[in-house]
Order: C-alpha cells, then sequence, then structure tokens
C-alpha cells in the first residue's frame, strides 16, 4: 500500500444527459414485462368483451336495467368503452392501481434492491419521481386498455354510428370519439390520487401486500362512508365522490366548469398524499 | 509533491496518510439499544481494510450509515473526501457495495438485473453500458448464466452478481459486507484474488466478515467491533502485536524460575510443578534462555506462542454463542 500517490483522485462526475430517460425507461420495462401486471391488464380487457358477448347474446336489457350505459350500448358501439369503464372504475381498476402502486417502492424494499439503487446512487426524491411515472404510466395503460378494447369490441359487435348523446343530441363518431378520449382522461385523473395514495403507503413498508392491501381498503371505506347519506357532509371531499362524474362529458352542452370542479378532489388527493410520500422517502432509514 | 496535494484536501490525512473513510463519533440508536456506539473509523486509501466482529456487534448498521441509507444520531463521515450523507451524488458513483447480501430482482436475469442498475447510474455512458456490464460478468465468472433469471441462481451465482454490480464501473472504494457468504472454497479464493486485483488497482477496499482466517490473508488494516464499539483498529500487524504473546518455559524448578525472572523485570503469568509462562516478554528469547541457564535453572524447553488473529479477536469479543447483549 503506497500512500500519498494514491491520494485523493479528481472528484469530477460527468452526468450524462437523458438520465431520467434511461431510468424511466427502465421502470416501464420493469413495470410492463412484470407477468402479474401483464396478466392484470389481460383481464381488464376481458371486462368490455364479456359485457359486449353478454349484450349481444342476450340484447339489450329491458327498461334501460343494468348499469348505467348498458342501455345504450346495442345503438352504438362506443358506448360499450363508457360501460367498461364504469364497470371497472369501482373495483377492478382501483385493484390493478394498488397492487403496481403498492409494489412500487415496497417491492423494491422487500426484494432488497432498495439499498443497491440508492447506493448506485439515485437521490430519493429521483427515484420517487421515476417510480410514480411507472405507476401513473401503468394507470394510463390500464384505463387505456379498457376504453380502447370497449371501443373496439363495441365497434366489432354493433357498429359505430353517429353517437345519440344522453341529452338526445346526435354527434358526429369523430366527435364521439374524442370525448371518449375526454372521458379516458376524466378516469385517469379520477384515479391518481388513488395512485398517490397508493405510492404513500407503499413507502411506509417493505411488504408490498401491505400497502397494497391498505390502498384497497381505503378505497372501500371512501364508497362505504359515500353510501351513509347521514354523512353527505363529508362526502365531497372523498376521493370517489366525483368518480363517475364523467357523464356529463356525454351530453351536448358540456359544463366544463363543472368537470374541472369534479377533477379537484383527485388532483388535492394527489398532491397530499405525493407530498407525504416525498417527505417519507426522503427521511427513512433503509433497514431493508 | 502528491502528498502536498492530499494534504491540501485536508480533513482526509491523518499522519501524512489520505483516508478513505473517516468517521468520528458515529453514533445510531434504535430505541434504548445503542447499535453503533461512538465509532470512529480510519480507512487510509489503499487499504484493504478488514471490518471485523461477531453478529450482531454493528458492523452493517456502520456501512448502512456510511453509504447515507441510514440517518446517524451523531458524529461525522468522510468519504473519499466527501461528507456523507451531503456529498452522496458526488461520492457513491465512486463507491462500489455490497451491503448484507446481493440482492436483484428475481423475475428478471442476471444481465437485465445490471442493465437496471447502470440504467439509473447517471455517472455512466450508457453508450459503454453492454461493454461494462459484459466485462463485470465476465470478472466474477458469471458471462454464461447472465440470462438465466436472478430466481435460478445459487447462493453463489448470487453474491457473484452482487460483486458484478460493485464493479460495473471504475471504483475508489469498495465497500464490501460479508462478499464470501455462501461461496465454496473456489469462489472463496476468487474473491481473495479479487480483492487483492482491486487493491493493486488503487481501490481501497473494506471487507467485513466474520471469517477471521479469510481477512488475515488479504487485509493490510483491521478494525474489530463489538456491541456496537470500535475496539482495535490500525495496520494488520499492529492490532496482532498488541496481543499479548506467552513464552512458556518448561522445568523442573518453577519457584526458582519465577524468581529469576521477576528479577528480570517480566510479567509472570501462570506457574504449575513443570512450567511457567511469561506474558508479553519485553526482552529476547535467547537473553531469557541465558539469564535462567546462569541462574541454575534446569530449562527443559523454551516456546513462544504468538497470537492469531484468532486469539485477539476472541479475547475482546468474548467466547460462545452468548450475544453480547
Amino acid at each position: 500500500m503506497s500512500s500519498a500517490d494514491l491520494a485523493v483522485r479528481p472528484a469530477v462526475e460527468v452526468a450524462y444527459r437523458g438520465t431520467l430517460g434511461r431510468q424511466v425507461r427502465s421502470e416501464l420495462r420493469l413495470v410492463f414485462r412484470r407477468r402479474r401486471n401483464i396478466a392484470m391488464l389481460v383481464v381488464l380487457a376481458l371486462i368490455p368483451i364479456l359485457i359486449g358477448v353478454a349484450l349481444k347474446l342476450a340484447g339489450q336489457p329491458r327498461g334501460g336495467g343494468g348499469p348505467a350505459f348498458f342501455a345504450l350500448v346495442t345503438g352504438n358501439g362506443l358506448f360499450l368503452a363508457f360501460a367498461a369503464l364504469t364497470v371497472c372504475l369501482p373495483v377492478f381498476l382501483p385493484l390493478a392501481l394498488a397492487v403496481v402502486g403498492g409494489d412500487a417502492v415496497a417491492g423494491e424494499a422487500s426484494a432488497g434492491t432498495l439499498r443497491y439503487l440508492l447506493t448506485v446512487p439515485v437521490s430519493r426524491t429521483r427515484l420517487l419521481l421515476v417510480k410514480g411515472i411507472g405507476v401513473v404510466a401503468y394507470l394510463a395503460g390500464a384505463v387505456g386498455v379498457v376504453a380502447l378494447t370497449g371501443a373496439i369490441v363495441g365497434a366489432l359487435l354493433f357498429g359505430l354510428h353517429n353517437v345519440v348523446l344522453l341529452s338526445g343530441d346526435t354527434v358526429p363518431a369523430l366527435n364521439g370519439g374524442i370525448r371518449t378520449l375526454c372521458v379516458c382522461a376524466f378516469v385517469f385523473i379520477d384515479l391518481l390520487g388513488l395512485a398517490a395514495m397508493a405510492l404513500f403507503y407503499s413507502t411506509l413498508t417493505e411488504v408490498p401486500v401491505g400497502a397494497m392491501a391498505g390502498t384497497v381498503a381505503t378505497a372501500i371505506a371512501f364508497a362505504v362512508l359515500e353510501s351513509v347519506p347521514q354523512l353527505s357532509s363529508i362526502h365531497p371531499i372523498l376521493l370517489t365522490d366525483h368518480w363517475l362524474d364523467f357523464s356529463e362529458l356525454l351530453r351536448g352542452q358540456v359544463h366544463v366548469w363543472s368537470l374541472l370542479h369534479s377533477t379537484l378532489v383527485p388532483l388535492a388527493y394527489t398532491a397530499v398524499f405525493g407530498s407525504l410520500a416525498w417527505a417519507r422517502i426522503t427521511s427513512a432509514d433503509i433497514t431493508s | 509533491m502528491t502528498s502536498t496535494a492530499a494534504t491540501a484536501v485536508s480533513p482526509l490525512v491523518v499522519d501524512g496518510l489520505p483516508l478513505a473513510i473517516r468517521t468520528e463519533g458515529l453514533t445510531r440508536r434504535f430505541g434504548q439499544h445503542v447499535a453503533v456506539d461512538d465509532v470512529s473509523l480510519t480507512v487510509p486509501q489503499g487499504a484493504v481494510y478488514g471490518f471485523l466482529g461477531p453478529n450482531g456487534s454493528g458492523k452493517t448498521t456502520t456501512i448502512r450509515l456510511l453509504l447515507g441509507l441510514m440517518n446517524a444520531h451523531g458524529g461525522t463521515i468522510s468519504l473519499l473526501g466527501g461528507a456523507m450523507p451531503e456529498d452522496a451524488a458526488r461520492v457513491l458513483p465512486r463507491v462500489g457495495t455490497l451491503v448484507e447480501g446481493p440482492a436483484f430482482h428475481p423475475y428478471l436475469s442476471g444481465l437485465d438485473n445490471l442493465r437496471r442498475l447502470d440504467a439509473y447510474d447517471a455517472s455512466t455512458d450508457p453508450a459503454t453500458s453492454s461493454e461494462r456490464i459484459a466485462h463485470a460478468l465476465e470478472r466474477v465468472g458469471l458471462s454464461a448464466a447472465a440470462r438465466k433469471y436472478f430466481r435460478r441462481y445459487s447462493l453463489g451465482m448470487k453474491q457473484r452478481l452482487g460483486l458484478a454490480a460493485a464493479l460495473l464501473r471504475p471504483r475508489d472504494l469498495l465497500i464490501l459486507d460479508e462478499p464470501t457468504n455462501g461461496l465454496d472454497p473456489q469462489g472463496t479464493r476468487e474473491v481473495r484474488t479479487l480483492i487483492r486485483e482491486l487493491a493493486a488497482d488503487g481501490s481501497t477496499v473494506l471487507v467485513s466478515s466474520h471469517l477471521l482466517a479469510e481477512i488475515e490473508q488479504v487485509a493490510t488494516h483491521v478494525g474489530i467491533m463489538s456491541a456496537g464499539k470500535l475496539l482495535r483498529q490500525g495496520p494488520l500487524a499492529e492490532v496482532i502485536g498488541s496481543a499479548a504473546s506467552l513464552l512458556r518455559i518448561d522445568t523442573t524448578d518453577p519457584a526458582l524460575a519465577v524468581s529469576v525472572l521477576q528479577r528480570l523485570g517480566l510479567v509472570v503469568g501462570e506457574h504449575t510443578a513443570d512450567h511457567v509462562s511469561v506474558v508479553s516478554p519485553v526482552m529476547p528469547v535467547e537473553d531469557v534462555n541465558a539469564a535462567l541457564v546462569s541462574a541454575g535453572v534446569p530449562v527443559r524447553g523454551l516456546l513462544v506462542e504468538r497470537p492469531t488473529l484468532e486469539d485477539l479477536f476472541v479475547s475482546l469479543t468474548g467466547e460462545g454463542f452468548d450475544v453480547v447483549r
């Protein structure tokens, strides 16, 4: 061991450009190549198919029974996308989101890979950002899969016609398509709050199932509170309160302000739980 | 000349030696329990520092504190001239780590796991990524199994992949926690060779272990932890030398021998009917022998018992399976 000539080497560290891009690509590969996550997307795609086939075989429900939009599907295939989103929104989408979001940080902690990522090093803020992007990308993918499968299967089974809106107005198919995209965006924002919540829970534990269960339990708790009329005073601040407001987009005259107002609650949840997740991950001891 | 340049970087230099790691008064508690208690590590640049201690003595917690994975409750940490955890982004790219065993995504291949780690590293050139990954895999003899799922790896292969991750780019410091855990004798030898190569390239290596024979073969310096405290540290020879050696004198007249030895100012340990022991003899053995013989002590045999690292370790950290706390 010769001493002084091995002295401190220059501490120059080049930061290569596009690191965030590399990190996000790696994260997306991890999320979208994982078999469990792919399986959940497949299940989500099956739901509009099942609804479509059932409606095709059984015919239009009498007297407009069944969940929202079901009665309209046979008239216009595009409504299968809305019907499927309505069915998936309370349970299936939150469940898939809880699994991926709850796994985001806790999964790395339980595998022990969190300590190696942090000593690469990656700053904790950056890691949370990349993980958040991964979860949000999965959410977008999940919503997209349901809507797209719904639209395609609906078009195949029932055809695409001019869209007769809930208000009775008729708009061209293209207009209907744009409205569908807006509905997807609205559902996406609805669930963003839940994604942030899942991410926060994920920073609290090194047991991914715990974070997943916590997210699902919270979503169920909201639904329960929502169903109790005596608690109507707190309903406006529940994450789930405006989840189905997207039907507003299917009226002739869209009340933009009322829609934007509906997105405030999920966006507020996103900000609060995103900040909590950040506060937690930047201060936690990594003992896993 | 270079030493003045090094001195300019100041707090890293002690006694003219630049330090790769220096902690002062490092402390970490878990509730009432003090896991790391006022630890002041001094690891010179270029050293192979054997970080020893029984299970639960605070080695791994110290390493986690060094790497900024945990928050210290007291003390300072300097790593390659930077303060931790503040300078982590600047310092840690130059530090390769293996902390508490390898950990990778089980459902990704070894290769994909390394790709993932490299993608996260802002300090490496993406253009050379495949080349560096292939080289690291080759260096630990894992090229053939690179495309297997990590979950299909044997314990030894997992350990190798962990080492490969630490070697993804040139490092100035390697912090290896139990690097030979789970390896067969061949693997253990290879790791020893690897550590020597890294040190020869100028990297500093801190290797924690409780395999003392292993450490004795590669370390230039050692530090011994017990119950959260750093009991001893320094160059290997000095630390071992600090343990008492014994001079055993076989004789038929132990009483006379004891009086001669005491006149010489030597510390007499146990003595029985047929032998006398001298603790840490401060004069050459042949002189002791000459003095004994000239005083008429019938000397039948002389034996110097030099301590091993294990003797010292056990004398410092205690025998048996009892956890110290």
